[in-house]
């Protein structure tokens, strides 16, 4: 019970809350990190996997590949993502881990994005078309607002997986909650330790919460009607 | 509503060509203005394909697709679809719009004014016997089988088309809907003057619609006539077939008692005979006079006599039927 006791203790320090090492701003620079990493790709995935999902086409190749993504571990992505860094000149912490965190989050949104695109019924799809729809309407107030919530949990999938693994930032010197973790480590400071495994495992349940409420509002209006 | 002309619609050769299947061979044929042309035939006999043809959804491999003499293939597939209305069987109304929104969907591509869109919506939903006041804020989901049926042929003829293109729509309705739909059909159609072309594999209803039938089988063009003419004449054994045994009473139902040729009416034959409308069909005539035992029955326009009609008389109508 000493190691509860310890974790509340430092959890209660004021100090621990304070200044550029404290709670609120590792928090803040975590959500950072995530966010950007999960934006950058949001951007890099979905044309890509909304087009093959609209077309039809490689889109069992496009899966594929995505899921090299899933099958590379963090730590070597980590530490390419470093050497790239370094190379191009931006330096520790920050752009390592988005170069380790992107291909992680890549896998999950083309899938999602792919599968709910393909999901809307094909009939619903050539009776657009047969009326007029260019292939973007299609695209963008047919089988986008259908799949909405089929896209989105991709994300949240995507965006739980970054914010868990962003932890690793703190390996190549980066900010965030990891601090608490490698720091803790470290210095067997287990209470430190404790308090940053504590905050990432709320942080990644909070992610995974808002983006189901966000999913669940997202599904259109006339397929929520009771029959 | 005003009257509106609907196109004329001529295929000349349209082939279409899957590596070394062909699915459609050389068919050509001419819908006249304002009449409903049937395409039947068993499944996989090639007609979906010619209907996505006329639209474009599919591209024919060669020949030419005319509508009111302009060669569709020369214009723009988005452009040629908003001006062709489109029905398909799961009617694939957007689940996610409200019957409103479905139907106002080609007039908003076109970029109507609001208010002009927000009149044709109402309008078309009195046509189709929707109360817009109750009905224009429900979903698909909200809708009965027919309802969506309805729902999706106001939404083809929404922007005025001259033709309409149809894929089986009353095929997932049961058979008492079925009927009463295609009435409503039919008198839209004959209100509006719409060109159109109606795919179905139910020969009952390709007879009871088409002004003209087609029947095709395997790709192939075997007959394209009149419905009466079909049933009378069947190009062949196929045609014969598929028309079915019963054409003969078939051929009846299209026929009316005020049609045909009567004989003199003798009173004292007619006593007790029931008296036939001169619109009833003939098959309905035949009911009634079989039921009443009646070898003969009078047929009265309003309260004139026209004549009598008897069992002799429809058995020749139905003889001449038979193939020689």
């Amino acid at each position: 019970m000493t190691a509860l006791g310890d974790l509340v203790r430092w959890l209660s320090d004021p100090a621990n809350w304070q200044g550029s090492h404290g709670i609120p701003v590792r928090v803040l620079e975590h959500i950072e990190l995530s966010g950007f990493s999960v934006l950058v790709a949001l951007v890099i995935a979905m044309p890509i996997a909304l087009y093959l999902g609209h077309t039809g086409r490689a889109g069992f190749i496009a899966i594929n590949v995505a899921n090299i993504g899933r099958a590379l571990p963090s730590l070597a992505l980590l530490a390419f993502g470093l050497v790239i860094a370094i190379s191009l000149g931006l330096g520790l912490g920050f752009w390592p881990t988005v170069f380790a965190l992107v291909p992680l989050a890549i896998p999950p949104i083309v899938t999602n994005a792919y599968v709910a695109i393909r999901e809307v019924d094909r009939d619903i799809v050539e009776a657009a078309r047969g009326m007029g729809l260019s292939e973007g309407q299609i695209l963008r107030s047919i089988e986008i607002p259908l799949g909405l919530p089929v896209i989105l949990s991709g994300i949240r999938t995507a965006a739980v997986n970054v914010v868990a693994t962003a932890t690793l930032g703190a390996l190549v010197a980066g900010g965030a909650l990891g601090r608490f973790i490698v720091d803790g480590l470290a210095l067997q400071e287990y209470d430190q330790l404790m308090a940053g495994a504590l905050l990432v495992a709320l942080l990644a349940v909070a992610t995974e919460v808002s983006f189901g409420a966000l999913e669940r509002a997202t599904v259109p209006a006339g397929m929520r009607v009771v029959r | 509503m005003a009257e509106r002309a609907g196109a004329t619609v001529e295929l000349r050769e349209v082939t279409k060509r899957y590596g070394d299947t062909v699915a459609v061979d050389r068919l050509s044929f001419t819908v006249p203005a304002g009449r409903i042309c049937v395409l039947v035939g068993p499944s996989g006999c090639g007609k979906t394909t010619s209907l996505r043809m006329v639209n474009r959804l599919i591209e024919p491999s060669s020949g030419e697709i005319l509508i009111d003499g302009q060669n569709v293939l020369a214009d723009d597939p988005t452009q040629l679809r908003r001006r062709i209305g489109y029905v398909i069987q799961q009617t694939g109304l957007f689940p996610h719009q409200t019957v409103a929104e479905n139907i106002a969907t080609v007039p908003r591509l076109l970029g109507w004014p609001k208010e002009r869109i927000q009149a044709r919506v109402d309008e078309l939903m009195k046509l189709i016997g929707l109360d817009p006041e109750r009905m224009r804020r429900r979903y698909p989901a909200q809708l009965s089988g027919g309802e969506r049926q309805r729902v999706g042929v106001a939404r083809a003829m929404a922007a005025e088309p001259p033709l309409m293109l149809m894929d089986e729509p009353f095929a997932a309705v049961d058979p008492i809907v079925r009927e009463r739909l295609q009435n409503e059909f039919l008198r839209l159609q004959r209100a509006q003057g719409i060109t159109v072309i109606f795919v179905t594999h139910d020969i009952d209803e390709a007879i009871k619609l088409g002004d003209r039938v087609a029947v095709m089988r395997l790709g192939h063009l075997v007959q394209y006539a009149p419905p009466a003419e079909l049933l009378a004449h069947p190009a062949d054994d196929f045609v014969a077939q598929f028309v079915g045994s019963d054409r003969g009473l078939k051929r009846l139902s299209l026929l009316t008692v005020g049609g045909v040729e009567l004989a003199p009416v003798d009173r004292a034959k007619l006593d007790g005979a029931p008296v036939l409308p001169s619109s009833m069909s003939l098959r309905d005539a035949l009911a009634v006079m079989l039921s009443s035992e009646a070898q003969e029955a009078p047929v009265m326009d309003g309260d004139r006599y026209l004549g009598a009609l008897s069992l002799q008389q429809i058995g020749r109508i139905l003889r001449v039927d038979e193939p020689a």
